[in-house]
């Protein structure tokens, strides 16, 4: 093995991260090179300098800063666990909807059907109407019975005649 | 037992507040650490740690174990601190033209030094203490990249194709890539190599 294919090599072998074969060629290609060798021990030394730096502890805010950050977060929800967050809101937008869909089916000319059918109970219902309270005293109101009497359809064709 | 990270961030997205508690208390020495190492300023490597553990929360609802929670965790980390770097680096050198680049020690400014009372041998400290700075100096000479490898692969015991991920490189160039960190460490560092050796 060249000294330069070690090179990619050096770290794993001071690592002890090379694999079983790996290994044994770094061996034999020490064992016959004094340069490799020295570098090997260098970078060890470089290695345990690297050691000695101390570490530092996070200041005793950090963890307190984060959670405040966090607890400041947007709460992300998706539609349906909104819906699920507000199940009254669920309920009422329903009945409005229900309430939206009833009025606009309803059908248009309602009130033109107990006219037009001579439904007694429609007649009963609009007799009840203020308007037509004083049903009584219209039919017997004086004026009108001085009116001729309505012409029938056949005493009119008579006349024509 | 303890959870696993992935269970842990499968949990938070179930909406267990509890879980990211979890992963903060695991997670927040090392990231400050590496970010520390990254920017040498511990407020600011305090404030990136915060920014990536908001970004976890925030992706939660789209988490996918499909890789390994640090290697996610530290490439949030990696991209904030190389962008950071970056962005202060104008800043850094206008410092250094007019005063020595103070590092900020260890200890930090927060927590008052007690020599006397934790070093009876002071000297001594401060002989350790110049050594620590050129350590910290030679690693805050090597280009971005290759720092990031570094520390990754010293203080976070990441595999290589763990840390090839984060750098968003393949494995063989990230073998490189710390060959050449190495070396540069090496020679910067042969001083203090040659001391211990005498010692």
């Amino acid at each position: 093995m060249s000294c330069t294919r070690m090179e990619s090599r050096l770290l794993g072998y001071i690592d002890g991260r090379l694999k079983e074969k790996e290994q044994r060629e770094m061996e034999k290609h020490l064992a016959a090179c004094p340069a490799c060798t020295v570098r090997v021990n260098e970078f060890r030394s470089v290695s345990s300098l690297l050691d000695e730096l101390p570490q530092i502890e996070p200041s005793a805010a950090f963890d307190v800063r984060v959670r405040a950050r966090i607890a400041a977060e947007p709460v992300k929800q998706n539609w349906w666990s909104w819906l699920g967050a507000a199940p009254r809101v669920l309920v009422a937008a329903s009945m409005l909807l229900l309430a939206t869909v009833w009025v606009g089916h309803r059908p248009a000319d309602s009130n033109n059907v107990a006219s037009s059918s001579g439904d007694e109970t429609q007649i009963m219902q609009d007799q009840d109407l203020p308007v037509l309270e004083n049903y009584d005293v219209l039919a017997n109101f004086e004026p009108l019975t001085e009116l001729p009497e309505p012409v029938s359809a056949d005493e009119s064709t008579e006349q024509d005649m | 037992m303890a959870r696993t990270d992935v269970q842990l961030m499968l949990d938070v997205k179930a909406g267990d507040e509890q879980s990211f508690a979890l992963l903060l208390h695991r997670y927040r020495t090392p990231l400050v650490n590496f970010l520390y190492r990254m920017v040498r300023n511990r407020e600011q490597a305090e404030d990136l740690a915060q920014e990536v553990f908001i970004r976890v929360y925030r992706a939660r609802a789209d988490y996918v174990p499909s890789a390994k929670f640090t290697t996610w965790l530290f490439r949030i980390a990696t991209n904030l601190a190389l962008n950071s770097v970056r962005d202060t680096r104008h800043q850094r050198m206008e410092v250094s033209l007019d005063a020595p680049v103070k590092v900020d020690s260890e200890e930090g400014d927060e927590r008052p030094l007690d020599v006397a009372e934790k070093n009876p041998n002071i000297e001594e400290h401060l002989v350790q203490e110049a050594q620590r700075d050129m350590i910290r100096h030679a690693i805050d000479k090597l280009p971005e990249k290759q720092r990031a490898a570094v520390l990754l692969h010293k203080y976070q015991d990441l595999d290589y194709g763990e840390i090839s991920k984060i750098l968003s490189c393949s494995e063989s160039a990230l073998k490189s890539l710390l060959f050449r960190a190495y070396e540069t460490l090496r020679v910067e560092l042969a001083p203090l190599v040659a001391l211990r050796a005498k010692s």
